[in-house]
């Protein structure tokens, strides 16, 4: 048989190889694999037979064809993932083959340019979050929260994890899932229900000297900005625990970045940094730290510095601190990381400097002004709430509607309008009425008083 | 036969600046989309950002330069020709299997049907998607004989720590107090830093002369401390544990469990399963079995099953069907819960859904049977060149990789497995895993997969051959190595110095300013 991607299989020059190997038949090659469990022909999966590229096209498009795009409005749904647009260019770069065909560069010399575009990338993360240190990348936010509590404990050597209560529920279970073989305890600090933010009293009393970390998000889940984040890092710091801080990248054009507030280890998502929806991954895990040698000793996944030639003629660019790393320190490793989302931080990097600072601080307010209208017009509904909470927000934040959302929602999508994220079974809040919208750069004027217009007839 | 220039091959070489020298903070190549509303936006709201966020308002924009499109564009296009991946030669990186990825995937994965789904949208207007996700967890059960699969994992790692936890949570229902996992001391490193994470004890246990995990090793290790072992089958030196139902047997006996490592599922695909060798739960690698690229490091995408009651335990949510209609299960009444958020790296999945689908079960058979082929008959072609040998029954074949040592031409010359490494890259060819599994001295860990052209792997070996004698006549040379990539060989003690130390630019800048920063 033909295979469509493999070069070598012509008969002749099979034959030719088998009697260099000094075989008859590849089969004997799996001699030594036990008789009862070699399977007598190859499962019958796929489509039962070999594919041709336009046969397979037709079948994938028949499928695809059942999913359904919004783009006219753009989807108003939250959740810590948004639509955002994507230049075009930050897609051109990534499709470069020369990078996405390549392995993680354990070659420095021979793969200059992807590390340099690696360090790039730390960088341009360093500068938005005002840290220091900044590895290539985690999974996802979730993952990269989860390390940075594993990391708060080998540094403090302590068991205890202090959590706000209004952090994404999805990333709360992933930390929890995480920390099974830890024997930590998790403690979730409270929000107050009219502001949104986290109740910053019972957090200095959960707060102890067996912390090892404590963990917000700013925004939090309900899109509010923790506005105390000054004296949660006092909280967290007077009893030498760590003050680990979730960002959403884009806030940062205009909310005040967590190396500037006594943040330790900073994680987040670049997600909205020009990678996509594609239905929830690849997205990139963002982690930072401050310039610590306790604390980068114990930092996860890879990291990129610079170096010399060794004329020291040359700069160049190479993996650093590895010893930190599984290959090398096994069992002791810091993480088991090894393949990340590496390409991902080669789009965010071409998506950042392609803004500039300038250009990320207008397009923050833009997504400010947005959604700060949106949350306004439904205000102006009967009966709605909007925003439910009084703390003040960036891009997402939930409205509450005299009638249960879910109705309302599915009417809208007959409107072919995506809305708000139904709360109805999303911790902590829980609510059949509420709703978690996300406004960006991507919605017009005219596409929220659509969603407006919608709602309004729905209730 | 065209002349053709002489020399060497060169890689691209561009100085090219780093964009904090191309650009300033004052510029930007990007049009904020409706930008012309902000004044309107402004009147309605009848305030300001900068007026409401108070003490949490950044004072200043980020200081981060800001380049033009064509800036922006030229500047990674010229990384990207100082980079080398599958498509510009090949990377015969043992354990990570380079195969070649299909053009046709990328070109599905920008499909806007795709990439503009939101996670949380309704499963019913995601029915496409769905099926194609259901289609590949059932194809990829039955490629490996285990009952179901979890997506969400995102690499393979992420795997083995879902499966030690399923592990250790297995353990922990049946409230029986197991904190041990066994290790092969061939095992990629990620396993004993999994199976750590997960809170296991790792017991080392070494493999023996033919390259097979030592049996009497593993009777003495064995206890009612034991959880499990983790294993690969063919293991890292490319050699198939011929007494796999044996290990399984005895561990299964007194109660533990098996976990397989996928990452070297290549060679035997459809053609033996690691379920019917007795594992409970897997892993795969998408990103090496299945034709999604590596991305310069990821994204990739794992994936892990699990046969009967483990099923359980699988992170959640799986993909299902209920008469037409494909859904996302949660019901997690023993699972470990979410390994990551959402389902999983979908683009990569997706990727694999159409290798599987245009190869068939035949044609995966076909790749791992040519990929063990190459292999062999690469053995074939290095055998008896002075300065490489093959540790471990040399007369036993191996499958989707190899493992040679450079060990007598360190001993002969002083070139080491680096400088052949480096050596390789001079001439325009990635150089092999190197230094990995730890159980060969000077180790050159080599895998073709199925895509590399019978010319290509001659060319290799003619290379190694070819090295092999400089390293007699000039070894002195070799330290100099490389010359022909974009830089020369770079300073790891200069690079890891804690007071040279530079891991982006902030500290770069603040050593410019004459800081003295020590780490
Ligand atoms: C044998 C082996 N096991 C596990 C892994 C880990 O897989 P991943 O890189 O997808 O996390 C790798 C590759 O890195 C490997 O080669």
């Amino acid at each position: 048989m033909r295979l469509p991607w493999a070069p070598a299989a012509n008969e002749k020059d099979r034959r030719e190889m088998l009697r260099r190997i000094g075989v008859d038949d590849a089969m004997e090659l799996y001699k030594d694999i036990p008789r009862e469990i070699v399977l007598e022909k190859p499962p019958g999966i796929g489509f039962g037979r070999q594919l041709s590229e336009w046969e397979l096209r037709r079948i994938v498009d028949s499928m695809l064809r059942k999913n359904k795009v919004y783009t006219d409005p753009p989807p108003f749904l939250g959740g810590s993932v948004c639509f955002h647009t994507i230049p075009a260019v930050v897609d051109a770069i990534v499709s470069r083959s020369e990078f996405y065909t390549a392995y993680t560069p354990y070659q420095p010399e021979i793969n200059q340019g992807l590390l340099q575009a690696f360090f790039e990338y730390q960088s341009l993360i360093a500068d938005l979050l005002e840290m220091d240190v900044v590895n290539v990348s985690m999974y996802d936010w979730s993952t990269a929260a989860a390390e940075a509590i594993l990391a708060a404990m080998r540094v403090t050597r302590r068991r205890k994890v202090v959590v706000a209560g209004n952090i994404h529920p999805e990333r709360m279970d992933v930390v929890k899932t995480w920390l099974l073989g830890k024997n930590a305890s998790i403690q979730i600090v409270d929000f107050c229900r009219e502001t949104g933010r986290v109740d910053l009293e019972q957090l200095g009393n959960i707060v102890d000297n067996n912390t090892a970390a404590v963990y917000v998000e700013v925004p939090n889940f309900f899109g509010v900005i923790e506005d105390s984040v000054d004296a949660i890092a006092e909280a967290a710091h007077k009893r030498k625990a760590l003050f680990i801080v979730g960002v959403e990248p884009l806030s940062l054009g205009i909310v005040r970045p967590p190396g500037s507030y006594g943040a330790d280890i900073v994680v987040g998502d670049a997600q909205p940094l020009g990678l996509g929806l594609n239905y929830g991954g690849p997205y990139l895990g963002i982690f930072a730290m401050r310039w610590d040698r306790k604390l980068v000793r114990q930092m996860p996944g890879r990291l990129i510095g610079l170096t010399k030639t060794i004329d020291g003629k040359e700069y160049g660019f190479t993996m650093i601190l590895q010893t930190r790393e599984q290959h090398i320190r096994r069992e002791k490793a810091t993480s088991n990381i090894t393949s990340n989302e590496a390409l991902m931080a080669v789009a965010a990097a071409a998506y950042i400097v392609l803004l500039g600072g300038g250009g990320l601080r207008e397009l923050a307010r833009s997504i400010w002004l947005r959604s700060h209208y949106a949350a306004k017009r439904l205000a102006e509904l009967e009966g709605v709430e909007s925003p439910l909470f009084n703390g003040e927000f960036f891009k997402e934040f939930v409205a509450r509607f005299p009638k249960p959302y879910h109705t309302i929602h599915k009417m809208l999508l007959e409107k072919g309008v995506l809305g708000g994220l139904p709360l109805a079974d999303k911790p902590p809040l829980m609510d059949y009425y509420s709703a978690l919208f996300c406004v960006t750069e991507a919605h017009s004027m005219k596409d929220i008083d659509k969603l407006v217009e919608a709602i309004g007839e729905a209730l | 036969m065209i002349p053709r220039a002489r020399g060497s091959w060169r890689q691209a070489r561009w100085n090219e600046p780093l964009v904090y020298e191309l650009g300033s903070p004052n510029n930007s190549g990007f049009i904020c989309p409706y930008s012309n509303e902000d004044a309107e936006l402004e009147r309605v709201l009848s305030t300001t950002p900068e007026e409401k966020l108070g003490r949490m308002l950044r004072d200043r924009a980020p200081e981060i330069p800001g380049l033009s499109e064509i800036e922006v564009t030229r500047h990674f296009m010229r990384l990207s020709q100082m980079s080398y991946g599958v498509d510009v030669g090949p990377v015969p990186l043992g354990s990570c299997t380079m195969k070649y990825n299909p053009k046709i995937s990328e070109d599905i994965a920008r499909d806007p049907r795709i990439r503009y789904l939101h996670p949380y949208q309704d499963p019913d207007t995601v029915q496409g998607l769905l099926e194609m996700l259901y289609l590949l967890e059932r194809w990829l059960a039955e490629l490996t004989g285990m009952d179901r699969c979890s997506l969400q994992t995102p690499a393979g790692a992420a795997g083995e720590l879902a499966g030690a936890l399923m592990i250790r949570k297995y353990f922990m229902d049946r409230g029986e107090d197991r904190d041990e996992m066994l290790i092969p001391d061939s095992a990629h490193g990620t396993n004993p830093a999994s199976a750590a994470m997960a809170g296991f004890k790792v017991v080392r246990i070494p493999t023996s002369e033919n390259g097979t995990v030592d049996m009497e090793a593993l009777d003495a290790a064995l206890s009612e401390r034991t959880a499990g072992i983790m294993l690969t089958n063919p293991n890292t030196l490319g050699i198939f544990e011929d007494r796999i139902l044996e290990i399984a047997d005895k561990l299964h006996s007194i109660g533990a469990l098996l976990y397989y490592d996928g990452a070297n599922l290549n060679g035997i695909m459809g053609i033996v399963r690691p379920g019917d060798m007795g594992f409970d739960i897997i892993h795969l690698n998408i990103h090496k079995t299945f034709g999604a690229p590596h991305g310069g490091g990821g994204p990739g995408a794992g994936v892990v099953c699990a046969r009967g009651e483990l099923v359980d335990y699988l992170p959640r949510p799986l993909i299902a069907k209920k008469g037409n209609r494909y859904y996302w299960d949660y019901e997690c009444e023993k699972c470990i819960g979410r390994i990551r958020m959402f389902y999983g790296n979908i683009v990569p999945l997706i990727k694999a859904f159409i290798y599987i689908a245009m190869l068939g079960g035949d044609g995966l058979r076909e790749a791992a049977i040519q990929s063990v082929i190459n292999t062999n008959y690469f053995i074939a072609l290095i055998r008896g060149v002075d300065g490489y040998d093959l540790p471990y029954d040399p007369k036993r074949p191996r499958k989707h990789e190899l493992v040679l040592s450079a060990k007598p031409l360190k001993q002969e010359t002083g070139v080491t497995a680096e400088d052949v490494a480096k050596a390789l890259l001079d001439r325009g060819l990635h150089a092999p895993t190197i230094y990995f599994p730890l159980i060969v001295d000077e180790a050159l860990m080599i895998e073709f997969t199925e895509s590399e052209p019978r010319r290509q792997i001659e060319e290799y070996a003619a290379a190694l051959r070819e090295i092999a004698r400089e390293a007699r006549h000039n070894p002195s040379a070799f330290k100099q190595l490389p010359k022909n990539t974009s830089v020369g060989r770079l300073d790891n003690v200069y690079a890891n110095h804690p007071r040279s130390v530079t891991p982006t630019f902030r500290i770069l800048r603040r050593r410019l300013q004459g800081e003295q920063l020590s780490l």
